[in-house]
């Protein structure tokens, strides 16, 4: 019975996930340190979906989805990966020196229609990743309030060894993607940072911004951090404290590519911020 | 033998002209005595920052440069302000900055403005900053601001609270 169980729970996962916007759940890769220094050091990575920040409450990621890019731009692969109830972890030898962006990335298309039956129909279904394909077979084009929407998913931290390096700010000029302007492992408590963001490669005004610092157990408040990104698609923030952050960035328009008619993205990363 | 020895002696002579006529920068460093349970001693680094410009010019860096396979450069970044400012552009260990860590005690370090370090130092607001960070304990950083060159003897101090005891700067023209 063992496969069948992790099964499901990777399928649970991967629906929780899709549905973060809703439940409130938050999905995050976390690194356990992004400054290195060294020979070849290692990062431990927890992935997980948790309420807290950064507890490990709800359920673990799937480390199958995790890709990293090397400073040169290379692939590699996460090292000692395992998963427990709520959490995954792996690892990450840092053997080029720079920096490493890890992360888990999708789009695609979203339909929603209502059945002859009344009731309702989605693609993609439960656990189920989006296909050109999968979409043109399972979708109904003439259902009745059939409603398609472009969306782009996207969690992700980044390490450094050694100097940061420039690939933090490559983009890839699809979907829903944060730019940073100041490096994501170069941040202090008392210097501002500033992380564009991007829709399609083009400046995304009017996405909600949120940052949560660790350690939120141990608070009354959340402190949560509030922002809207500027007609630039740029964030200003003031750390208020060191720690490593939880940022969630949620965005919508109506800029859409037929047969979809609204566009969405989400966008998670984890940032280390140390004292001065 | 005899024309040898004369120019040798020439040469000595106008290395203590010059170093008569050099201005001295002296730092002296207390670490304290930390009375815990398991005490390393700490990685120290000891620089110069041109407020304008943020250049480094390092003086001094304490670190554990000798174990083996360099498995003492995975604590550098805790001395994270120099790690920023210089250390993680620098090949460690690097000749005639680094040394060896070491333990509580008052260290006096001289530096002259016609050594290599401070010979190309431009004139400017500048810091000297003292950067200590210990492993299972703390981290600290001083700083004390001064311009340079200087006009009259100069001489200032910071006083650290734990991982650091007093640091002074005293400049001799």
């Amino acid at each position: 019975m063992k496969p069948l169980k992790l099964l499901s729970a990777a399928v649970l996962a991967g629906a929780t996930l899709m549905s973060m916007q809703v439940n409130a759940h938050r999905a995050w890769i976390l690194p356990d340190v992004t400054v290195l220094s060294g020979e070849e050091p290692v990062v431990a990575f927890d992935a997980a979906v948790s309420n807290e920040i950064f507890n490990f409450d709800h359920f673990a990621l799937n480390v199958k989805s995790v890709r990293i890019t090397a400073p040169d731009g290379s692939m590699v692969e996460p090292e000692n990966a395992a998963k427990a109830r709520y959490r995954s972890t792996f690892d990450l030898t840092l053997k080029q020196e720079g920096t490493y962006r890890v992360f888990i990335a999708s789009q695609g298309l979203r339909a929603r229609w209502e059945k002859s039956d009344g009731k309702r129909g989605s693609y993609p279904g439960r656990g189920e990743d989006y296909t050109q394909e999968g979409f043109d077979k399972n979708v109904p084009k003439n259902a009745k309030n059939l409603k398609v929407s472009q969306y782009s998913r996207r969690l992700e931290t980044f390490v450094t060894a050694g100097e940061p390096s420039d690939n933090a700010n490559k983009v890839t000029g699809q979907g829903f993607e944060m730019k940073p302007v100041t490096h994501p492992t170069d941040l202090y408590v008392g210097e501002d940072a500033t992380f564009q963001f991007l829709i399609d490669g083009k400046p995304a005004k009017g996405a909600k911004v949120t940052l949560i610092r660790e350690g939120s157990r141990y608070r009354n408040d959340q402190e949560a951090i509030e922002l809207t990104t500027s007609r630039q698609g740029n964030i200003q923030i003031d750390w208020p404290a060191p720690g490593r952050y939880f940022l969630e960035a949620e965005y919508k328009d109506d800029d859409a590519k037929k047969p979809a008619t609204e566009r969405t993205g989400s966008y998670v990363g984890v940032f280390e911020v140390l004292p001065d | 033998m005899l024309p040898g020895k004369k120019c040798l002696l020439v040469l000595a002579a106008s290395v203590l002209a010059s170093q008569a006529s050099a201005t001295e920068l002296r730092i002296g460093i207390e670490l304290p005595d930390l009375k815990v349970a398991e005490y390393h001693k700490p990685y120290v680094a000891i620089w110069l920052e041109n407020k304008d410009t943020r250049a480094v010019t390092n003086l001094d860096v304490w670190y554990d440069a000798d174990m083996a396979d360099n498995e003492g450069n995975k604590w550098l970044k805790d001395m994270r302000q120099w790690w920023r400012k210089s250390g993680r552009s620098l090949d460690m260990p690097v000749d005639g900055i680094t040394s060896a860590t070491r333990g509580p005690g008052q260290y006096d370090l001289s530096f002259r403005s016609n050594q290599a370090r401070l010979a190309d130092l431009p004139a400017g607001n500048y810091q000297l900053r003292v950067e200590a960070a210990r492993e299972v304990g703390g981290r600290e950083l001083l700083s004390i601001p001064f311009q340079w060159p200087v006009d009259g003897s100069f001489s200032a101090t910071a006083n650290g609270s734990k991982e650091l005891g007093d640091v002074v700067l005293s400049i001799q023209p």
